[in-house]
C-alpha cells in the first residue's frame, strides 16, 4: 500500500495516454489498469513500460477487474459511454467522463469542482470550455444581466484529430450549453476555428460579453484569483489581454500551452481538458483518503 | 460556346464591406434586379455565412432567418445560395435555412481543413439540395495540397469545388496553375472566386476560365470584403465578348448595377494603399473594415497591423486577433515614446 488511490483509464487513445502519464506525476493517483481495444496501439505500449496491468478487451476487462481501481477516466466516445455509465454506476465507481456524452454533471474544477465530488459521474465538458468557462463565471459573479456571451477558440490544426473534426457541431452546442449554466447569460455563441500554421499555434481564446453596466474593477479582481486557481492545475493558462471594453462590450483573451507529456506544447486544447480531469480525480482521491491536500 | 455558372454573393460578400448591415429593403431591391437580369444564384446572409452574426465576426442587422424568407420569396428564376462555415454554423442552422427555402449550399473551410465540411454536405445532399465544397483563403495551400484537399470535398459529394482568393493575393499564373491541377484531379466543376487588392479580379477570373474552371463568383459593382470582389457587369461583358454564354440579360444587369448603387452600394470598392499592403501580407479581406475601425481608434498604423497578421498566418475567423496585435502596436509604441521623451 502507497497510500495512493488506484484509478482505471478505458480509451488508450490521445487523450487516455496522456491522462496516463499525468497519472504517473500525481501525488495521490495510481493508474492500475488500462484497457483499450489494440494491445499493439502506441498507449498500450506506454502503460506495459510503466508496469501497468492493460487489457483489449474494452468494457468486459472494467467488470472483471473492478476491484483493481475507485476512479475511472472514460476516454472513449460519447456513444460508449452511453453505455459504460449504467456499467459503472452498478460498479460504484467514481467516473470522470472524457467524451461530451453529456451524462453526467459538467465540471470545471476552478469553478465547481466541491460540488461535483459528491456526484458519481462528472463530463469534462470541452476544451473551449475548460479554457472559457472561468472567464465566463467571472464575468456572472461579477454583473447583475449578463446579456450574451460569446467563445471563439483557436486551436493548431495538427492538435483537432478525426473525431474532434467529425464532431464540430458537438462542440459548439456543449460549450454553449456550459456557457449558460456558468454565467447564467441569456444567450452564448461558440465558433471553433482550426488554424494550420507552423510552427503550430497555442490555443487561444477569446471571451466576449454583452453586460448592462460593465465593471471591470470587479472583474479583474475576481478573475486574477481565478487565473491563479486555473494555473495551479493548467500551467500553461495565461491571461493575453485582460478585460477591456471594446465597442461597448467586455473582451477577455487567454492562451494555453500544453504540458507536452504525450502530446506536444501545441496540444494547449487537449492539455487543459486532461488537466482539469486529473485535478478533479487528485481532490476526489484526497477527499476518499480523508487526507488535506498538501499534507 | 461554353456556359458559365456566375455565382453572385453581393448580398453574402458585401455585407462585410457594410459591416453587415444591409437593411431588408436594400436586399428586396437587390434581388429584383438580379432576378430581372437572370443572375443563376445569389448569395445571401452574413459575410462569413450562416450563423455567423457574432461579436467576433460582426453583428448581421437582419436575422439570417428574415433574409432567407424574404429571398425565397422574392426570387422565382434565381436560386438563394448560402456560405456555410463549419464551427460556426451547425446542421440545426443549415436545417433552419433549408427548411426555409435555401438551395445552393456552399460549405467553406480554410484550405487544408476540407474534412470539417463532410457531414454538412452531406446534409445538404441528403436534403436534396445543390452542394459544392469551397476552400478559402486558397494561397495558404500548396497545389498539391489544395487539390488532396478538393478531392476529399469531392468525395464526400460536393457537386463542385470553388477555391477562393480570399486575400487578393493571385496573379493570374497563380490562378492558371491550380485551377489546372483541380481541374486535370477532380470530375467535377470547378469555380474561382477573386478579391481585387491587386486589381486583378476580372485577370485572374479570365485565367481561371481558360485553366478549365466553369462557375464564377462576381458582384455588382465588384461590393465585398476589402478592395471588393470581380466587378459582376464587367466581367458579364467581357465573358459576352470572349464568346462565353452566362444566360445574363447585359443591358438589365448595366441598368441594375447603376440602381444598386445608389440604392445599396453606398461608397464602390476601390483598391486603396492599404487593400494593396492587405493582398500583398495575404489577409483575409473581410478584415478590412475592423482593421480600418481599430488602428484609428488607438491610432496604430494600419498596413502595420496587416503585415503582422500576415506574419502571424492569421486564417479568416480569427478577427480576435486583430484586437490583440493592434493592443500590442498601441503599447510598443507607447514604450517606445516613453524611452525617447
Amino acid at each position: 500500500m502507497n497510500g495512493k488511490i488506484k484509478v482505471a483509464i478505458i480509451g488508450s487513445g490521445n487523450i487516455g495516454t496522456d491522462l496516463l502519464k499525468k497519472t504517473v506525476r500525481s501525488p495521490i493517483l495510481e493508474c492500475t489498469l488500462f484497457v483499450g481495444r489494440n494491445l499493439e496501439s502506441p498507449g498500450m505500449k506506454i502503460a506495459r513500460e510503466l508496469g501497468v496491468h492493460v487489457s483489449d478487451k474494452k468494457i468486459d476487462a472494467m467488470i472483471d477487474n473492478a476491484h483493481m481501481y475507485d476512479i475511472v477516466f472514460d476516454a472513449t466516445s460519447a456513444s460508449d459511454h452511453a453505455r459504460h455509465a449504467e456499467i459503472f454506476k452498478r460498479l460504484g465507481k467514481f467516473v470522470i467522463d472524457m467524451t461530451p456524452s453529456k451524462i453526467g454533471e459538467m465540471c470545471v474544477p476552478a469553478v465547481n469542482l466541491s460540488e461535483c465530488l459528491v456526484l458519481d459521474n462528472v463530463n469534462m465538458v470541452t476544451c473551449g470550455g475548460q479554457a472559457s468557462l472561468p472567464v465566463a463565471y467571472a464575468i456572472g459573479q461579477t454583473h447583475q444581466r449578463v446579456e450574451y456571451i460569446e467563445v471563439v477558440s483557436s486551436i493548431a490544426s495538427k492538435s483537432a484529430g478525426p473525431a474532434t473534426r467529425s464532431n464540430l457541431d458537438e462542440y459548439i452546442e456543449t460549450t454553449e450549453e456550459a456557457i449558460r449554466k456558468f454565467s447564467r447569460c441569456l444567450r452564448a455563441k461558440a465558433i471553433i476555428n482550426l488554424n494550420p500554421a507552423e510552427p503550430c499555434i497555442d490555443m487561444q481564446t477569446t471571451i466576449y460579453a454583452k453586460v448592462q453596466e460593465p465593471d471591470l474593477e470587479a472583474l479583474t479582481k475576481t478573475l486574477n484569483r481565478t487565473i491563479t486557481n486555473m494555473q495551479s492545475y493548467v500551467p500553461g493558462y495565461q491571461l493575453v489581454l485582460p478585460p477591456t471594453i471594446e465597442d461597448g462590450r467586455i473582451v477577455v483573451m487567454v492562451k494555453v500551452q500544453g504540458l507536452g507529456d504525450y502530446l506536444p506544447k501545441y496540444a494547449g486544447n487537449l492539455d487543459i481538458i486532461n488537466c482539469a480531469a486529473i485535478a478533479a480525480a487528485e481532490e476526489y482521491a484526497y477527499k476518499t483518503a480523508g487526507i488535506e491536500k498538501g499534507a | 460556346m461554353s456556359t458559365v455558372l456566375i455565382s453572385d454573393p453581393t448580398l453574402r460578400d458585401g455585407s462585410h464591406a457594410v459591416r453587415h448591415r444591409l437593411t431588408k429593403e436594400q436586399m428586396h431591391s437587390y434581388m429584383l434586379i438580379a432576378e430581372a437580369a437572370g443572375i443563376p444564384i445569389i448569395e445571401v446572409g452574413h459575410g462569413n455565412g450562416l450563423g455567423a452574426s457574432s461579436l467576433q465576426l460582426g453583428e448581421s442587422l437582419v436575422p439570417d432567418e428574415e433574409i432567407f424568407k424574404l429571398a425565397s420569396e422574392t426570387l422565382h428564376h434565381t436560386k438563394v445560395g448560402i456560405h456555410v462555415i463549419p464551427g460556426v454554423a451547425t446542421i440545426n442552422d443549415l436545417k433552419a435555412a433549408l427548411d426555409l427555402g435555401v438551395h445552393v449550399v456552399r460549405v467553406a473551410s480554410h484550405c487544408t481543413e476540407a474534412d470539417i465540411t463532410e457531414r454538412h454536405i452531406a446534409y445538404a445532399l441528403d436534403r436534396q439540395r445543390e452542394a459544392y465544397g469551397v476552400l478559402m483563403m486558397s494561397h495558404m495551400a500548396s497545389v498539391e495540397l489544395l487539390t488532396q484537399e478538393a478531392l476529399k470535398m469531392q468525395s464526400y459529394g460536393a457537386q463542385g469545388v470553388v477555391i477562393m482568393d480570399s486575400a487578393g493575393v493571385y496573379l493570374p499564373n497563380d490562378v492558371t496553375e491550380r485551377i489546372e491541377a483541380l481541374t486535370a484531379a477532380l470530375n467535377i466543376p470547378v469555380g474561382f472566386h477573386a478579391h481585387n487588392n491587386l486589381g486583378l479580379a476580372i485577370a485572374n477570373s479570365v485565367a481561371a476560365l481558360r485553366a478549365g474552371a466553369t462557375i464564377l463568383d462576381a458582384t455588382i459593382r465588384g461590393f465585398g470584403a476589402g478592395a471588393g470582389n470581380t466587378q459582376l457587369e464587367v466581367l458579364v461583358a467581357v465573358l459576352n465578348k470572349m464568346g462565353y454564354t452566362t444566360h445574363i440579360d447585359l443591358p438589365k444587369l448595366l441598368e441594375g448595377a447603376n440602381l444598386a448603387e445608389q440604392s445599396i452600394i453606398g461608397k464602390v470598392p476601390t483598391i486603396n494603399s492599404t487593400s494593396v499592403v492587405s493582398g500583398l501580407a495575404g489577409v483575409f479581406s473581410g478584415f478590412a473594415k475592423p482593421v480600418e475601425q481599430l488602428s484609428k481608434k488607438y491610432n496604430v498604423d494600419p498596413h502595420k497591423v496587416f503585415m503582422e497578421l500576415g506574419r502571424r498566418k492569421v486564417i479568416a475567423g480569427q478577427e480576435d486577433i486583430i484586437i490583440e496585435v493592434v493592443h500590442e502596436i498601441a503599447e510598443s509604441e507607447a514604450e517606445r515614446v516613453d524611452k525617447i521623451c
